[in-house]
């Protein structure tokens, strides 16, 4: 079991005043808060440092922590509480202002301050005898979408063994993805939260979706939106295309004497949500890197017919 | 480690145009009746339409979630309702401005 430094998660020194503590707490809870932060690893963080905090603003726990990082060195692997080691302290499970939930601490603070098993009495608690609801973020691609899909997820949680001790549950759940779903958007599972510690019902799970960056959509939405590489005569003498969308190819028709930037809209082609979006292409005129002496006279006599066009004619030149 | 496999599950998209009702909204996100006027009253969600009854107001969906997050961001942050309020109006507008700086960087 690791030893874990509680003054150096929370950024501060052995002698912070309890004042200190609990500014560097709010400090740091405000960065990590999962529903708040864009950090990696924020729930992980935000977790770490109630846990710190959990111990270090209660001043009994922290003298009694205080006592045992005394004979802990630094670099030492592996760690075990000597036995009567909290010998003439005394715990009492006080309720805080700002509440922690205790149920995801570390085995280090179990095995230093046992399980709570006492429920936090802050005023949300109270009403609450189904399990904890619990969040989760599956990444799925544009095309699950479009045409629905099954996704295999893979939650771990903590809960309390048979002997009071928490251990790690794995569950692997396979999810279908419904057609038409949009990103930012949750899947209720109920029942599948965490069980109930009042013999409640279980808590329910939430599935948050976000889509993997796709290598040629754009998605905003429900809309969707592509950027089409057009050939310069395509361009200008118009022509019949196939592009591709995310339900499969389609056709298009560009029009003559269309430049570059030019939006198209296919009504209802964009994720087929409730109310479906709309597909939208924006067109890009490409050259090729090289031309062919033919090709290139072409050009160039293109050049002498077409001289009339000034481009930049409104910027006065 | 003990690992359970479960078999395809359906869920509920939580969405805007599925309604919930007050009760349910209640029910889904742990808080009492007061709680939820109080957090309607400071504006963090919206009824459908405003009946003489509370309980026979209806909300979109997506409502659980904004609850939700507002329980969580007053509970472990210690946040007023204001203030939440505010916050969650802020992290819309975060959320919004993140997307639009997505897409004008990859063109």
């Amino acid at each position: 079991m690791q030893y874990k430094d509680y003054y150096k998660i929370m950024g501060i020194g052995k002698e912070a005043s309890q004042a200190e503590i609990k500014r560097a707490y709010r400090k740091l809870a405000r960065k990590y808060h999962p529903d708040v932060s864009k950090e990696k690893n924020a729930e992980e963080n935000f977790k770490e440092v109630g846990e710190a905090y959990e111990v270090l603003k209660d001043p009994e726990k922290r003298a009694a922590y205080d006592q045992l990082g005394a004979n802990w060195k630094a670099g030492q692997s592996g760690f075990q509480p000597p036995p009567d080691w909290d010998a003439g302290f005394e715990f009492h499970s006080g309720t805080s202002g700002d509440n922690v939930n205790a149920a995801d601490f570390s085995d280090f603070f179990s095995s230093l301050f046992g399980q709570r098993t006492d429920g936090f009495q802050g005023s949300y608690q109270a009403h609450r005898t189904r399990g904890e609801d619990s969040h989760a973020k599956v990444f799925i691609d544009l095309e699950d979408a479009y045409h629905g899909a099954s996704r295999s997820l893979t939650l771990r949680t903590t809960v309390l063994g048979a002997d009071g001790r928490p251990e790690i549950k794995t569950r692997t759940l396979n999810i279908k993805i419904p057609k038409g779903i949009k990103e930012g958007q949750n899947i209720r599972l109920q029942g599948q939260g965490s069980p109930s510690t009042a013999d409640g019902k279980a808590g329910d799970l939430y599935l948050k979706i976000e889509f993997n960056p796709h290598s040629i959509y754009k998605v905003k939405g429900v809309d969707v939106s592509l950027e089409l590489p057009i050939t310069p005569w395509e361009a200008m003498l118009g022509a019949n295309i196939q592009i591709p969308t995310p339900a499969g190819k389609v056709d298009l028709k560009i029009p003559p004497a269309s430049s570059s930037g030019k939006r198209m809209r296919l009504k209802g082609r964009g994720i087929p949500a409730k109310v479906a979006g709309d597909f939208y292409i924006t067109l890009e005129i490409v050259l090729p890197d090289k031309l062919s002496e033919k090709e290139k006279s072409l050009y160039q006599a293109l050049q002498q017919e077409a001289g009339h066009f000034n481009p930049r004619e409104k910027l006065g030149v | 480690m003990k690992n359970e496999i479960i078999s395809l599950l359906s869920g509920v998209i939580v969405e805007e145009d599925s309604n919930v009702s007050f009760n349910k909204l209640c029910h889904c996100c742990c808080v009492s009746e007061e709680q939820l006027i109080s957090m309607i009253e400071h504006g963090i969600i919206e009824p459908l339409d405003t009946h003489v009854i509370t309980t026979y107001w209806q909300f979109t969906g997506d409502c659980i979630i904004r609850i939700q997050t507002a329980v969580r961001l007053q509970q472990d942050l210690g946040i007023n309702l204001a203030g939440t309020a505010l916050a969650l109006e802020l992290l819309d507008e975060i959320k919004s401005l993140r997307q639009q700086v997505n897409s004008l960087q990859r063109d």
